[in-house]
């Protein structure tokens, strides 16, 4: 217990002296996680919304498959990421293998059927409304999916934050295509993995600390965003 | 073949219609919803479609608006299919977008391809039109109902419409909002647009329609100028309807 209560004591005292290790560690993380997020969002909203208005062969398939994907293994996405940018891969001459970007695509991978998936069914209960207005507009496919997608951002939120908690939390993927490399690929969730390994409890109690209390900022943040377009009838 | 009903507007110059529904089938379920239902409508004024709940009166109007495919038989408009901005429809519940009152309005002219410059003056037109200047940055659902339905006859109107067709505007609406819709329905006919309105309220219809299309089953059992029918209903289903005898 006293080398708990000392760790936590440790943790504290890194986090209010806001030490260099520990900031650049979340730095990279934060660098990391929106990235992914950035461009899981601009891949899956759109992707999430056809899926929701389109009526093509194969669609149910493809909402399956999409829903399935939400589910997906994160140390196999890091291993499929692994062997595609391995030197031996076929994107080996990219040279990206444990760098950050490695780590935004395993995150991108992992985080996108997250947003496709509530995309879609945020985008399908809005176009139940919406339906019967935007066609006797005579609106086009892409006018509607753009407006929907404008009409629900507030919901879409939603989609947005849980990627955003996956990606935040996500330890396997980037560990394996990232490598943990200090000062270079190594983020809190696979810092606190090390530390913790090599009994370091107080850094890895600190970065604990910092991403829960940023899980729960973001959404709040995000989710007051939301409370107050709800009241001002805009979500 | 069915017979096809038309107002009778008198003697001499039949106007030719501006809609011929032809034979119109509409199944449901494997039902007929819309029972070989044929009608020519003329080029101008306000026909009211009549007739207690299920007679397919907003069926009907969904399908003159091209919202629904029609089991058999053809809608034929005299100057050929409008496009999406010439014929426009009005919901009993206005379908707002969370937008406000202005961007609604503005987005309803970008849909129809009116360039982005020219946009702002006709909004203010319609924003004037509807007496909407003072809500116009406000979100649009928070207003009244009687608001919102102006916001959505407006924006039907933003084109400047051949057709407007408008399912029971004012159903849920008291009576300071329904004659606030009904005036903008009466400047609408009398600009020339062709009004085609379902409505329960026989007090509307009498104050807007000049003629009547009574519907019951999904079937068109009379078509006749609003006074006439009014005075003198030939079915005995139209005279049970207005007598409140008949409510399915």
């Amino acid at each position: 217990m006293q080398d708990f209560g000392a760790a936590f004591a440790e943790a504290f005292s890194l986090i209010v002296g806001f030490d260099a290790a520990l900031a650049e560690i979340i730095g990279l993380s934060l660098r990391v996680t929106f990235s992914a997020v950035a461009i899981a969002c601009v891949i899956g909203l759109p992707l999430g919304a056809l899926l929701a208005v389109g009526r093509f062969p194969g669609r149910m398939v493809l909402v399956v498959l999409v829903s399935a994907l939400m589910g997906l293994p994160p140390v196999v996405v890091g291993l499929a990421v692994y062997l595609l940018l391995s030197s031996a891969g076929p994107l080996g001459v990219l040279q990206l293998l444990y760098t950050p970007t490695a780590m935004i695509i395993a995150q991108t991978i992992l985080v996108t059927p997250i947003v496709a998936a509530l995309t879609r069914q945020v985008i399908e209960d809005l176009n139940s409304e919406y339906d019967e207005l935007l066609r006797s507009l005579g609106t086009s496919r892409i006018g509607t999916v753009a407006t929907l997608l404008w009409d629900a951002r507030y919901s879409l939120l939603t989609a947005a934050l849980a990627g955003l908690g996956r990606a935040l939390a996500e330890v396997g993927a980037v560990m394996i295509v990232g490598g943990n490399i200090n000062h270079v690929t190594r983020v809190m969730t696979t810092a606190i993995a090390l530390e913790t390994s090599k009994g370091e409890l107080a850094l890895a109690l600190g970065l604990g600390i910092i991403l829960v209390c940023l899980s729960i900022l973001i959404n709040a943040g995000l989710m007051g965003l939301r409370r107050t377009a709800e009241q001002m009838a805009y979500a | 073949m069915p017979e096809v009903l038309a107002i009778d507007f008198g003697e001499e110059n039949v106007p030719s219609p501006a809609i011929r529904l032809d034979g119109l089938v509409l199944e449901r379920g494997g039902k007929a919803v819309i029972d070989g239902l044929s009608l020519d409508l003329g080029p101008s004024g306000v026909t009211a479609f009549m007739g207690p709940n299920g007679a397919g009166k907003s069926l009907t109007l969904r399908l003159i608006a091209g919202l629904i495919a029609p089991t058999a038989g053809t809608i034929h408009f005299a100057k050929g299919r409008p496009l999406p901005q010439q014929i426009a429809l009005v919901f009993q519940k206005p379908v707002l977008l969370r937008r406000s009152v202005r961007a609604n309005l503005d987005h309803a002219l970008k849909t129809f391809g009116m360039a982005r410059r020219e946009r702002p003056a006709r909004v203010a037109e319609l924003l004037a039109l509807g007496q909407l200047e003072a809500l116009a940055d406000r979100p649009a659902r928070v207003l009244s109902g009687g608001e919102q339905q102006r916001v959505a006859m407006v924006r039907a109107l933003a084109a400047s419409p051949k057709y407007l067709l408008l399912d029971e505007p004012t159903a849920s609406l008291d009576p300071q909002a329904t004659a606030a819709i009904e005036a903008l329905v009466m400047r609408a006919a009398a600009d020339g647009v062709r009004v085609i309105l379902v409505t329960h309220e026989a007090g509307q219809a009498q104050r807007l329609a000049d003629d009547i299309c009574f519907l019951h089953k999904g079937r068109l059992l009379e078509a006749a100028p609003a006074a006439l029918f009014f005075q003198a209903p030939k079915s005995a289903e139209a005279r049970a309807y207005l007598a409140g005898d008949l409510l399915l």
